[in-house]
């Protein structure tokens, strides 16, 4: 491009930049954030763990009536799996980030040429690789121990909208990264994750709630989430799904516009 | 200002120019962390940026590596946008991490930072350069301060750059460990690449670079190849307790700067033999004499002093404001 100022030296490697293969750096990013994470059982640990304790006591071990049509471990199935999903995705990449640029590393790597959406590509299939580790693994207590008859592809059909339901919530982490500094992310994380699980009818199931929470939930992602995962199980309340999947598309969006700014804002920081 | 002869007359001053800044201003809020800086960098040469914490050194580096932007004047790499994707193929760093991914292994750090070069060092000889032998397998939180400054080492020199930016390289390091890295750091400028160092270690500057620049303040201080700047900061700070007067004491031959510490006072002398002879005539009487090198913040203030020509307004307690500010 600017090749015209450049001495002859200058001009020939220009012209053999591109040998680097960019589909590499996508797999090793992918793959260095999946084993960052798997070797930290403080961080694996939970995300499987509470999704899967919760469906294996309310759902399995005790016995409610059907619930929106559907028997409790398939409805269940549901709303945990969105729960695990959720955590996996903000969890992931507010504490994630917030750590990584807090400590200097993000600048590091800012500062090679590193493809920018290569990191965030690799921690999103890191999130997205737990989030079907999670959903899976419902699936399967599901089947085996909590008499689920769902056809297969029904079955499909919920991990698919679950997963996707990552994005989202891999957004809002992303905000959370730029905005919280690495010893209040975890907090934030928590603080934005427990009560909108709740209030979003991800540990009781929705019609159990008071209607003022009912309420609240119409504004938060997870119960969108939620909503859209109870559809494809038969268990939804029959309102049509684009509303749910506009908002988490609009959702998304804001979010990526926040975790940008607060990239900005670090830019204008002073450095020592 | 007062400064020492620029040309170093080093088989440098004909090459290329790698990394250029041309009247470069960079404020954050109201702080000016860097004013009005021209620099310039060529291939093959070890340059020092010098200077106390806040001089402003971070802040050049991160404005010639394009990671923020000058407010006022240009940076350039390679004469392109430093954070053009081209000019960032040609240069590695070394930056001050305060914590890197402990989970992965020194291998696994290496090739993933490897592979966005283009034309990257064979993982064995990235090992090799950074004395990491051996340890390819490790866990990186399994490993010691020097080991892990030397992985980060390792990370800046893997895509073979012809221009290094080494950021406080050996700060908390122990000495054993920081002697190391300056070996392999000057194997690689024995390799024919440029590194742009910053420090405010002297001996680290004296140890490694051809040219020296000093930054205070944002500003730039002096400049020049080590011996001319030592030339300039070499000196010692002598103690004592004494009935003289201040007065008196600046009289004293090559007294640069004076300062009350207590009931101590602290001399500055260029050849601290010749003051001391004259300090003991002047006053048999007093006790607790020591002569000591005198630390790059002092050396800075006697620098500053002479720039205007002058020395320093001594004893007073403007002067020890002024030293702590610095």
């Amino acid at each position: 491009m600017s090749a015209l100022a450049g001495t002859p030296e200058t001009v020939a490697r220009a012209a053999a930049p591109a040998r680097r293969r960019l589909g590499r750096i996508y797999w090793l990013e992918a793959k260095a954030e999946a084993r960052k994470a798997m070797r930290l059982p403080a961080f694996v640990l939970p995300l499987f763990a509470f999704p899967i304790m919760f469906y294996l006591l309310f759902g399995l071990a005790m016995h409610y009536d059907p619930l929106g049509g559907v028997s409790i471990a398939v409805y269940l199935l549901a709303t945990y799996g969105a729960f695990g999903v959720m955590n996996a995705a903000l969890f992931g990449f507010g504490i994630g980030v917030a750590a990584e640029r807090g400590q200097g590393w993000l600048l590091l790597k800012r500062a090679t040429p590193m493809p920018p959406l290569a990191l965030f590509a690799g921690k999103l299939a890191m999130s997205l690789l737990f989030a079907v580790g999670i959903v899976g693994a419902l699936i399967a207590l599901g089947v085996s121990l909590g008499h689920v008859r769902v056809p297969a592809a029904t079955l499909a059909e919920l991990a698919a909208v679950l997963v996707a339901g990552a994005l989202p919530f891999a957004a809002l982490g992303l905000a959370v990264g730029y905005w919280a500094g690495p010893n209040s992310a975890p907090a934030l994380c928590n603080l934005l994750s427990l009560p909108m699980a709740f209030a979003s009818g991800l540990w009781i199931p929705f019609p159990m709630l008071p209607s003022f929470v009912r309420q609240i939930a119409h504004g938060l992602p997870a119960y969108h989430l939620a909503r859209l995962a109870l559809g494809v199980i038969g268990a939804g309340n029959r309102e049509p799904a684009a509303g749910s999947v506009l908002y988490l598309a609009g959702f998304t969006v804001a979010m990526l516009a926040l975790a940008r700014a607060g990239y900005l804002r670090d830019e204008g920081r002073t450095y020592g | 200002m007062g400064t020492s002869g620029t040309d170093d007359g080093g088989a440098a001053s004909g090459r290329e120019v790698v990394a250029e800044l041309t009247r470069a201003s960079r404020s954050f809020g109201k702080v000016r962390a860097v004013a009005d800086l021209d620099f310039a960098l060529r291939a093959g040469e070890v340059v020092a940026l010098l200077g106390p914490n806040g001089a402003g050194k971070t802040t050049t580096v991160r404005l010639l590596m394009g990671l923020i932007r000058p407010s006022g004047g240009s940076a350039r790499l390679f004469g392109m946008d430093p954070a053009r994707l081209e000019a960032r193929m040609k240069v590695g760093a070394m930056l001050q991490v305060s914590k890197v991914p402990e989970t992965l292994r020194v291998r696994e750090h290496v090739e993933l930072f490897s592979s966005y070069y283009p034309h990257p060092l064979p993982l064995a000889e990235v090992l090799a350069a950074a004395g990491l032998e051996g340890l390819e397998g490790r866990l990186f939180g399994k490993l010691s301060g020097g080991q892990r400054q030397r992985v980060l080492f390792a990370l800046a020199l893997c895509g073979d750059p012809e221009l290094l930016f080494l950021d406080e390289p050996s700060a908390g390091l122990d000495v054993e460990s920081r002697r190391s890295l300056w070996e392999r750091i000057a194997a690689r400028k024995r390799g024919g690449g440029a590194v742009l160092l910053t420090t405010h270690n002297l001996e680290e500057a004296d140890h490694l670079a051809d040219r020296v620049v000093l930054l205070d303040r944002g500003r730039l201080l002096a400049e020049g190849t080590p011996e001319q700047i030592k030339a300039r900061v070499a000196g010692r700070k002598v103690r004592c307790r004494t009935t003289l007067a201040a007065g008196e004491l600046e009289r004293l031959p090559g007294a640069r700067t004076v300062r009350r510490d207590g009931e101590m006072v602290e001399i500055f002398a260029a050849e601290p033999e010749r003051l001391v002879a004259a300090l003991l005539a002047a006053d048999p009487a007093l006790t607790g004499l020591e002569v000591r090198g005198a630390g790059l913040e002092e050396a800075f203030l006697a620098l500053t002093g002479g720039a205007g020509g002058d020395p320093a307004a001594p004893g007073g307690p403007g002067s020890k404001d002024e030293q702590e500010a610095a």
